[in-house]
């Protein structure tokens, strides 16, 4: 695999999306939107009176809120990236150029997983700055950053990420809509939220390390999977033959 | 530079194309007429190595379009013009070509000059900078053909081109295919126009699934029935009648009140010794002319054949 040709698709991608507003506002608005709200919820629950060891408990669910949009942000990407080449017919020229379908694909992923990690990872840090300012009176000492948000933005985001391209290559490979490609695609964070939800009923620790590399390996488990669904499906000829 | 044998692609049980062999020499114009669903733009996936074949061969340049490692050297050797021209619309003219010259690894200083150069040869250039999205339906076709040859390849696949075009349109694409073949590039160019299959190739294949002929356009018109000169006189000349006959003695020379009809082996090459005949013989043309058979009905008869 030549990483140059990847770049290049990466490169055309990006330079369209860049072009599309509503992509760009999905993408980071949503993230900005979490990163200024969750601290803002905290000062109030603090103002409230809410203890110290209560916030401790608190805070690890907020920062996995970030993972959830990891399932959510990169689709808006990755469907309009797959259905867009789709819907304007420009698959066929660019299959026939010498480019591999794997170039292809890493390409338009590469496309969808640099801005929904970037808007994420940065909304990541401007999260935790905030919440470190307001929470720091109270506990006594700065709370991020800590392993357990390490483990969630730098290692679930990127696989929840990942997932989020592939579950949307595959939905694109079968719909010829972009918006139902996003709202099909969107359907990943139903068992990204069934943590969360597991986490808030105490079925999991979302704070502990341990539980979050078992969730980090059975991501990697899944990516693996739909890695080698996906490449089955994007071939040229069952594009050009079978996609609808 | 094209060659095919036996090439056969099925879908389940729905035979694509069957046993389709021919050739294709370097820097001819080669064009594959047929109805729609003859299988022709399947022939020019597998060619371009995007499908593959059920059976058969096929090579290009000497390369075979089923070898894995060969399908990269086939991709950057040929251009294709699909039917449909699958533009992106919210790029510009210029980064349309650019990312494709990109992809092809053409160099920057080689890339930025042929972009210039098939810009402006269709007339393109002061459109560079906008958006393909607010292009007419021909400015997208030709840079769409444009994206084909922004690599300089050897091999141009054109898959209806002139499909979909108003008349001005088409006969630019025309024009432009025909300054191609100036340049003894190698144009393989899928058409149902018969009229424009005329005009640009040197040879012409009729496809209906399987091959039905393969020849110059003038080749195919002489397959369903002999081609005659015919001289239309101001009037009646038992005279110029027998001059002909005697000027051409090996052939059957008919007259029709002010019509002389001559059964020439080769009538367009023949039709000025017989006009010339016919004037000194004393006869005064008003019209000279070769009818007969013509692709139209070559085409007509063996599709029809094969229904």
């Amino acid at each position: 695999m030549r990483l140059s040709q990847c770049w290049i698709v990466a490169s055309k991608d990006l330079a369209t999306i860049t072009k599309r507003r509503n992509i760009l506002y999905s993408t980071f608005v949503v993230p900005f939107i979490i990163a200024f709200m969750f601290p803002l919820l905290i000062r109030y629950i603090i103002e409230k009176g809410t203890a110290a060891s209560a916030l401790s408990y608190l805070l690890p669910s907020f920062e996995f809120f970030f993972f959830i949009l990891a399932g959510l942000i990169p689709s808006t990407i990755a469907s309009y990236s797959i259905v867009g080449e789709k819907v304007e017919k420009s698959l066929e020229p660019l299959l026939a150029t010498p480019t591999t379908d794997s170039e292809i694909l890493v390409g338009k992923s590469i496309a969808a997983i640099l801005p929904a990690l970037g808007a994420i990872l940065s909304a990541s840090v401007v999260f935790m700055g905030l919440t470190d300012a307001v929470t720091a009176g109270k506990l006594g000492y700065y709370y991020f950053p800590n392993w357990g948000a390490a483990l969630v933005f730098l290692l679930l985001v990127p696989l929840g990420t990942v997932m989020s391209v592939e579950w949307s290559v595959l939905i694109s490979s079968r719909v010829s809509d972009v918006r139902i490609a996003q709202q099909l695609g969107s359907l990943l964070i139903l068992p990204f939220a069934g943590i969360y939800v597991a986490g808030e009923l105490n079925l999991v620790q979302l704070g502990d390390t341990g539980t979050l590399l078992i969730i980090a390996g059975a991501l990697a488990l899944v990516d693996l999977l739909f890695l080698y669904v996906v490449q089955a499906a994007f071939r040229r000829e069952e594009i050009l033959t079978r996609w609808k | 530079m094209i060659e095919t044998e036996n090439l056969t692609k099925k879908f389940g049980d729905l035979v694509a194309v069957d046993g389709v062999s021919f050739s294709v020499s370097e820097g001819e114009v080669f064009g594959f007429l047929g109805p729609n669903g003859a299988g022709k733009t399947t022939t020019v996936r597998i060619l371009c190595c995007l499908i593959s074949k059920t059976s058969g061969g096929a090579r290009i340049g000497g390369y075979d379009v089923s070898d894995e490692a060969d399908s990269l050297k086939i991709r950057k050797m040929i251009g294709l013009v699909p039917d449909n021209v699958g533009l992106y619309e919210a790029l510009s003219a210029y980064k349309n070509l650019d990312f494709y010259g990109r992809l092809y690894g053409c160099p920057e200083a080689q890339r930025k000059e042929n972009i210039r150069r098939f810009l402006t040869m269709l007339g393109l250039w002061e459109k560079k900078d906008v958006a393909t999205g607010t292009f007419s339906k021909g400015m997208k076709q030709k840079l769409a053909i444009a994206r084909a040859l922004v690599h300089d390849p050897q091999v141009l696949f054109m898959d209806e081109p002139t499909a979909n075009l108003d008349p001005e349109s088409s006969k630019t694409v025309r024009d432009f295919i025909l300054e191609l073949r100036k340049e003894k590039r190698t144009i393989f160019l899928n058409t149902h126009n018969l009229d424009e299959a005329q005009r640009v190739c040197d040879r012409i294949a009729i496809l209906n699934t399987k091959l039905m002929a393969t020849g110059t356009p003038e080749e195919l018109e002489r397959m369903v029935g002999a081609r005659r000169a015919v001289i239309r006189l101001e009037e009646p000349s038992q005279t110029v009648l027998a001059a002909l006959k005697k000027r051409f003695p090996d052939v059957d020379v008919t007259a029709d009140g002010t019509s002389l009809t001559v059964e020439a082996t080769d009538p367009e090459k023949q039709t000025p010794d017989i006009v010339e005949a016919v004037v000194r013989a004393g006869g005064r043309v008003q019209f000279a002319g070769v009818v007969g058979s013509t692709l139209e009905d070559t085409y007509l008869k063996l599709v029809r054949r094969d229904a």
